[in-house]
């Protein structure tokens, strides 16, 4: 009989939510039962509100399971496992023997390529790689075809950067590519520093194989003979990754001299990063991985002429790489037959904040907004209203609910105001003040912007305290003009795209929320209750069934009232931490 | 020479003579001190050649590099954009509290140390923090003081 494979979602996400113990369990039991089985990680598959994910591939088919904890996972083993009986009650159904029909609901909508092996095959073994196609696409350019005409593939496939500014690849390849020169580089932005993004660390965690190889295609292409990944240090498990698959490479002839037998020469070495959000822009990104403080360098020269160390380089983002594989294997006709005109192939989005199924997609371009956020992510969870998207992060904006039939494409996301950005969706419910939600990320740009441009360094400091004091209840007639003025000089003064872009949060909240600005700083009010110097909280005595639940959950012990009476809130103990509003089950919390 | 610089030299004479070894070099001393203490940076001038003031200012600009010690365990609370809208500040606040910090980082035991990080790239289990190496997901304020209580009472 063929042995049991039991597949444990072995992701930041997955260990995050118990898979460290719950793996342990399952290899213990295998081994003290001297099982038939074999316990085995995997990536994520984005289904990162189930998570821990255990899935169990037997003659009977594909099984997965959802929410799995020590107590399930014996009860698995047991039953399952030993016994040969899935255990209906804890299958994710739409996913179990059926395999990833599109028939699921998270799944309907998604096309796999970039995240088309994570959560599928063992991120550390490059022989599950291999038996995924891994590394044909490298031999397919190396052993049949010239530079030239895999740079061709590459520009007829309409890939665009996946980092955030959408610069057509091949174009950007053909620049690198063009310029005269032995020693070129070819670096690998891992350094996600969106705050509220994760693709990148889940296609690093899940597939890293294939970022590797959408390197070594390039570098071909360019004539590069070093590469870099630069990776954030705050993702230990990527860098793990990463480390043990460029060494399987070196081992299996994918790197170092004579590659697959050409006279084609390619290493990559690996950069942890040290926590710079500026060091997204590339020109800062070198002169971190050259040692020093990493601040972006005046253009021209651009990086395809002078990069890192001065050389010819070429620098594109985890998820741009990703997708090379698939595109030189299936060709650039195939990829476009996803996505819009303009905007070919897929995009990795991550879906978090107050979203009922948070986790990670892959859809082709041009899907509205809406069916991205309702239908795969299912909506808000609490039944509260939908107030704004996040997109794009710091450089970005918030969208409200009149754009969310927007098609997800560079040039329509764009002429909203906010940017397409790496992929990070944060969603917004009613609870969220938006003001409070600019403060956050201009905080956020102030505190990264490496000083070098004063517009960057002081504007961003001058409005960061026009928004502190809105949101302290001491805006003034004036402010909203005070933050356009200075929005407008912060774009047009900086030098990198962190000082460009910083102000775009602020500037689209103003222009979709504006009322709400406008109600802090007129009536003193901040209609979403977040800001605490403007609320107070209440019970509505008709709502509240007297259950006791905010009770328990008060951390400042203010609230009184027996069990099934109307309970009540002493205001002069509330720290106003709104954790009576999150557990009321009735909806009789709320804020004036 | 003490253990202390006899400790550091062991760790920068490896990177000597490489080029871009500044980050690496104190990344090291980081992960094996716990922080960069600061004879660090005229033994990185004196053994690598990198003056101790550009050594020092690469230190301060990365968010990564600490050059005061921190406690036996190290919780980093996300305040990313997701955790942010979930909440993130309360259990900031509620941490805090529970250390009795005012306004230090680091309890006077040494044992705990509070940073705020900016993203752990666990969004969608939102609001996250990490002790030490683990990860902590969908915190409410109850929880994160039960996480608490298990280290508090590892400690007695």
């Amino acid at each position: 009989m063929d042995k049991t494979t039991i597949l444990v979602g072995y992701a930041s996400c997955g260990i995050a939510a118990g898979a460290r113990e719950v793996r342990a369990l399952l290899e213990a039991k295998v081994a003290e039962n001297g099982a038939a089985a074999v316990v085995k990680q995997t990536g994520c598959l984005g289904v990162c509100y189930d998570e821990p994910i255990v899935e169990v591939h037997d003659a009977k088919g594909r099984w997965v399971y959802r929410k799995v904890n020590e107590r399930k996972a014996e009860r698995i083993f047991a039953e399952h496992v030993l016994g040969g009986r899935p255990v209906e009650g804890f299958l994710f159904h739409e996913l179990s023997a059926s395999g990833r029909e599109p028939s699921h609901y998270v799944l309907k909508r998604q096309e796999r390529i970039a995240l088309a092996n994570s959560g599928v095959i063992d991120p550390e073994c490059i022989d599950d790689y291999l038996a995924k196609d891994g590394y044909q696409a490298l031999r397919k350019v190396l052993t049949t075809m010239t530079r030239d005409e895999a740079l061709q593939v590459v520009i007829d496939s309409g890939l665009r950067g996946r980092g955030g500014a959408g610069f057509p690849t091949g174009q950007k390849w053909s620049f690198c590519k063009k310029t005269p020169g032995t020693e070129k580089y070819l670096v690998c932005n891992a350094d996600e520093g969106d705050p509220g993004a994760f693709m990148d660390r889940n296609l690093l965690e899940g597939d890293p194989h294939a970022v590797l190889e959408g390197m070594a295609i390039a570098a071909y292409v360019i004539g590069a003979s070093h590469g870099y990944v630069y990776a954030r240090a705050e993702y230990p498990l990527a860098i793990r990754r990463l480390r043990i698959a460029i060494d399987q490479m070196r081992q299996r002839g994918f790197l170092g001299e004579k590659i697959l037998g050409t006279d084609f020469a390619f290493d990559i070495k690996l950069k942890e990063g040290a926590g710079a959000f500026v060091c997204g822009e590339e020109t800062a990104l070198f002169a971190s991985i050259e040692g020093e403080r990493g601040m972006p360098r005046i253009r021209p020269p651009f990086p395809a002429e002078a990069g890192l160390w001065g050389k010819p380089t070429n620098n594109n983002n985890v998820e741009t790489y990703a997708n090379v594989p698939w595109i030189i294997r299936h060709g650039a006709a195939a990829y476009r037959a996803f996505g819009t005109e303009k905007s070919a192939g897929t995009k990795v989005f991550s879906l978090a904040g107050k979203i009922e199924r948070g986790g990670l997609v892959e859809v082709p371009m041009g899907i509205p907004l809406r069916d991205v956020i309702f239908d795969i992510g299912g909506g808000i969870p609490k039944k509260k209203a939908f107030k704004a998207v996040q997109m794009g992060g710091p450089s970005g904006g918030c969208l409200p609910a009149s754009l969310l039939d927007t098609p997800v494409d560079y040039e329509s996301i764009t002429a909203t105001g906010a940017i397409m950005g790496s992929g990070g969706m944060v969603v917004m419910d009613e609870h969220t003040c938006m003001v409070e939600v600019a403060r956050f990320f201009l905080g956020f740009t102030q505190r990264e912007s490496c000083g070098k441009c004063t517009f960057c360094r002081l504007g961003t400091l001058r409005m960061l305290e026009v928004l502190d004091r809105i949101c302290e209840g001491e805006g003034r007639q004036g402010d909203i003009e005070e933050l356009q003025e200075l929005a407008s000089q912060i774009k047009g003064a900086s030098l990198c795209g962190l000082g460009q872009t910083a102000p775009n949060p602020v500037l689209t909240t103003l222009k979709y929320f504006r009322e709400e600005y406008e109600a802090h700083i007129r009536d003193k009010r901040c209609p979403a209750g977040v800001c605490k110097p403007l609320i107070t909280f209440h019970i509505k005595a008709d709502d509240c069934s007297g259950c006791g639940a905010c009770k328990k959950a008060c951390p400042s012990d203010c609230i009184t009232g027996a069990k099934g009476e109307p309970h009540e809130i002493a205001l002069d103990d509330c720290i106003k931490c709104g954790s009576c509003r999150d557990v009321c089950p009735t909806g009789a919390v709320y804020t004036r | 020479m003490d253990a202390n610089t006899s400790q550091l030299l062991e760790l920068i004479r490896p990177f000597k003579g490489q080029t871009g070894a500044t980050i690496p070099v104190l990344q090291a001393i980081q992960t094996n001190v716990g922080y960069l203490p600061p004879e660090s940076f005229a033994l990185i001038e004196q053994e690598m050649g990198i003056p101790a003031s550009k050594a020092y200012g690469v230190a301060t600009f990365y968010a990564q590099f600490r050059t005061t010690p921190v406690g036996k365990h190290l919780i980093k609370v996300c305040d990313g954009t997701a955790c942010h809208v979930k909440g993130a500040v309360n259990i900031l606040t509620a941490i805090r509290d529970y250390l009795h910090l005012a306004d230090a980082d680091t309890t006077e035991d040494r044992v705990f140390t509070v940073q705020v990080v900016a993203c752990l790239g666990c969004c969608s289990l939102a609001p996250v923090m990490m002790v030490g190496e683990t990860t902590y997901g969908s915190l409410s304020l109850e929880k994160t003081r039960e996480i608490l209580d298990s280290y508090r009472a590892g400690e007695v």
